[in-house]
């Protein structure tokens, strides 16, 4: 079986551009591999694989393991097309392929010329989210903005372009996306007044196809006033510039360093845009559009289907960057194309995919205070708006006021730690940070290049609750609630895997593989690997025999805030060291670990 | 260039100590002129920032020998804090834990206390001398893949980079504890004014 789709993939390739995305699309569909970031286009990071079971889990090991020789924090995951595992690292971002034929054999090492300057204009860590795969390239978006295409079997450059401007701030982490003839790629750099933009290259050569900025004239966000919906409203003429004071929005923000998903019924691409620079509100009245925004585009021309604007005018950094699951599932009767993504600020929504109606947006962590909730009435003035709480609102306190006890903190009630979801069970499984926040904004001033910041901020874990950092949670998006919840001492930075095999995968920050029963959430199994885990959770077969792979080596946003551990400011003294700190459990590594059945 | 990115930015010498500079030699156009040269700080990235801090032990750089507009210095006219005695930090040192936690701590961790990829600096602030650890911000530093970058001509560090150093150094003697501090002392007219010139 396995053997007659590897040959038919090697004719696709042959076949030249038209079939690109067929082949990658008969790669996604064969559980057998694990040929994108995300698992498939939908996001699941769901497996039909079903050897390792619930009731046989507990027997796993490990099968193989391999150093990638970095020492920092490794996010994404290896793929694995046909015979040969891609392993990526963080920067330098070196690419191994490896033979699963020979036992891991190294076929090709890839290792890109960076310059170092790049590390510290990077935000919190020099992580990246992995390779892709489609036309017999491997795509790698490298630290330095640099998209380079290599030939998939000799690692030969067959072309490459640059991105972004990392003397201005513009670097990367994210991983990218083939769709069609095109592979699709974002920017971070929100900390150091980057404006997002989310740029399509002809997977061919390499030529700019399109560009969409997150804020900007109309033509730089390519949206058509009357025809661009946001809550079922048409977005109107200079929308991206008339919710912004001045010239702001030149340096507003708005990066896309996250996932994205692509519906190839409807052609649309689904991503989340980031906070406003800076994190002073003060500094950019109004409601900084589109920065937090969940948007759709045209995969061809990436005209804007429509946006949805999750946190007006932020005051907290809560990048809408994660992840958008696409599902269908029905509700009243009826079946829809939903789309769920859980926030950063704590909220859980679920759209209707094709024209952005807001079903469900409800808390996912019983903690979130900043909001009472998003006015669901389509006839208010406030419809799809978050009701702030003005206590924990860093802009009704204002500059040079410490605003205290704010849920989620910045890193959010999650991060870009990919969620899955069964459509066996119908729940999602969520990865999530349990850590509240004081917030400090003052005034700073724009130098390109450097940080763009503005507000001081502590973090410590949720008060009044079991007083871990973490939870792993099932989430029913139909209802917006929680299913059950597994209480962690660290944040859940890892991407989570569901299997048929009615076992849901994830990693800790101590360096734990843990398996749990997709029903109950029953721990099953668990593993410590040799560095805390941030990477995401894969699975493929080799020879007929499924494996599950994962990437160890901490580092990342949690490798900055849990490192040396938490403090509570409010504890007073005595407190102090009382919250873990994460370098009494783990250390630097770089890590692939594989565990599979015993034979 | 290191000259331009230090000139305007200013190294807070007391206008009354002008004798004392001169004997040591520490007048800011010296320091731009040690940056100039691109003197090499000896230590390498990790060394200094490791070495563990005894705050019983003799530091020649921490003792308060007065006080110039709410600032605070040693005795050979280098920044240092202030702990009233009624627990409250002076404010540079306050300011500094502000600016350390927008600017720095996405690296260093916070309360200076590192992260899994950039040095313990609280320890760096006691280590290092004054004016190495000034060369360091000003102008960066490379070893290998660790990179420090250099924020020369970035206002938000420049216009407080004693203040960020004095919080370090009092966090390096673990004179503040981690977290905000509780107790400050008000802000002087001298500091508000000298801000409001570097900000601009």
């Amino acid at each position: 079986m396995k053997k007659l789709f590897a040959l038919t993939s090697g004719i696709a390739l042959c076949a030249g551009m038209a079939s690109a995305n067929d082949d990658l699309m008969g790669l996604i569909d064969d559980p057998n591999q694990w040929a994108i970031q995300t698992g498939d286009y939908k996001n699941q990071r769901y497996s039909k694989l079903d050897q390792i079971t619930k009731d046989n889990v507990g027997d796993l090991q490990v099968a193989w393991t391999m150093s990638t020789g970095v020492l920092r924090g490794h996010e994404g995951s290896p793929l694995v097309i046909g015979d040969t595992m891609y392993l990526h690292t963080p920067f330098p971002n070196i690419v191994y392929a490896l033979d699963l034929n020979a036992e891991g054999k190294i076929k090709w090492k890839y290792e890109p010329k960076q310059d170092p300057d790049v590390i510290p204009v990077m935000c919190c860590d020099t992580v990246n989210r992995g390779v892709a795969y489609a036309d017999g390239k491997i795509f790698l978006h490298q630290a330095d903005t640099t998209v380079v295409a290599l030939n998939a079997d000799t690692g030969a450059v067959e072309w490459s372009v640059v991105n972004g401007d990392p003397s201005k701030g513009e670097t990367n982490t994210a991983t990218v996306i083939p769709i069609k003839d095109k592979v699709i790629v974002g920017i971070s750099g929100g900390e150091f007044g980057v404006r997002g933009s989310v740029t399509a290259y002809n997977i061919a050569d390499g030529s700019l196809a399109w560009r969409a900025y997150s804020m900007g004239p109309d033509s730089d966000i390519l949206v058509d006033p009357e025809t661009t919906m946001h809550l079922g409203q048409p977005v109107g003429a200079d929308s991206g510039t008339n919710t912004w004071e001045g010239d702001q929005w030149m340096i507003g923000g708005g990066t896309t360093w996250g996932w994205y998903s692509y519906d190839p019924d409807l052609n649309l691409v689904y991503y989340g845009t980031g906070n406003p620079s800076t994190w002073n509100p003060a500094q950019r009245p109004g409601d900084n559009r589109w920065s937090m925004t969940i948007m759709a585009r045209d995969a061809d021309t990436g005209m804007a289907k429509w946006f949805y604007q999750m946190t007006p005018h932020d005051e907290w950094d809560f990048d809408g960057i994660n992840e958008m699951i696409l599902t269908e599932q029905t509700i009243d009767g009826t079946e829809r194309k939903l789309l769920t993504h859980f926030d950063r600020n704590g909220l859980g929504y679920t759209l209707d995919r094709e024209t952005g109606e807001l079903l469900v947006a409800e808390k996912f962590d019983p903690a979130v205070n900043w909001t009472t909730g998003v006015v669901m009435d389509k006839e208010s003035p406030e419809y799809g708006r978050p009701q702030v709480v003005a206590q924990y609102s860093t802009e009704q306190n204002g500059e040079d006021v410490n605003s205290t006890g704010i849920c989620p903190a910045a890193l959010g009630s999650k991060d870009q730690q990919p969620a899955a979801y069964s459509p066996q069970t119908e729940l999602f499984y969520v990865p999530t940070n349990h850590v509240c926040m004081d917030y400090e904004p003052f005034r700073v001033s724009y130098t390109a290049g450097q940080p763009y910041v503005g507000a001081t901020l502590a973090m410590y874990p949720a008060p009044d609750s079991h007083g871990g950092m973490g939870n792993f949670i099932a989430w029913d998006g139909k209802e917006g609630k929680i299913a059950w919840s597994i209480p962690e001492q660290f944040s859940v930075w890892s991407g989570a895997l569901a299997t048929a095999g009615d076992v849901v995968f994830y990693g800790t920050l101590e360096g734990y593989l843990k398996a749990v029963d997709a029903q109950t959430g029953d721990l099953l199994y668990k593993f410590k690997t040799p560095s805390g885990i941030i990477g995401n959770v894969m699975t493929y077969t080799h020879d007929d025999k499924q494996y599950v792979g994962i990437l160890s080596g901490v580092g990342g946003w949690a490798g900055i805030g849990l490192a040396a551990g938490l403090t509570n400011p409010n504890d007073g003294l005595g407190a102090v060291g009382g919250y873990a700190a994460l370098s009494d459990y783990t250390a630097l590594g770089g890590q692939l670990t594989v565990f599979s059945l015993p034979n | 260039m290191p000259d331009r990115c230090v000139g305007p930015f200013s190294l807070m010498f007391p206008p009354n100590r002008k004798v004392r500079l001169m004997k040591r030699a520490a007048s800011p156009i010296f320091v731009a002129a040690i940056m100039a040269l691109g003197l090499p700080v000896a230590a390498s990235a990790q060394a200094w920032s490791d070495q563990a801090i005894d705050p019983a032990a003799d530091h020649p750089e921490v003792p308060v020998s007065y006080e110039d507009g709410g600032r605070y210095y040693t005795e050979d006219d280098i920044p240092t804090f202030n702990i009233g005695d009624d627990g409250a930090v002076d404010w540079l040192s306050f300011s500094g834990f502000r600016r350390y936690h927008s600017e720095c701590h996405v690296c260093h961790g916070p309360d200076g206390e590192g992260s899994t990829y950039a040095p313990k600096i609280k320890n760096s602030a006691v280590n290092l001398e004054y004016y190495d650890f000034v060369d360091v911000v000003v102008n960066g530093r490379k070893s290998g893949n660790s990179v420090m970058p250099h924020f020369g001509d970035n206002k938000n560090v420049m216009c407080y980079l004693d203040d960020i150093y004095v919080y370090l150094k009092a966090r390096g003697m673990e004179a503040i504890p981690r977290g905000r501090p509780a107790k400050k002392a008000g802000k002087s007219d001298l500091i508000a004014e000298t801000e409001n010139a570097c900000m601009g």
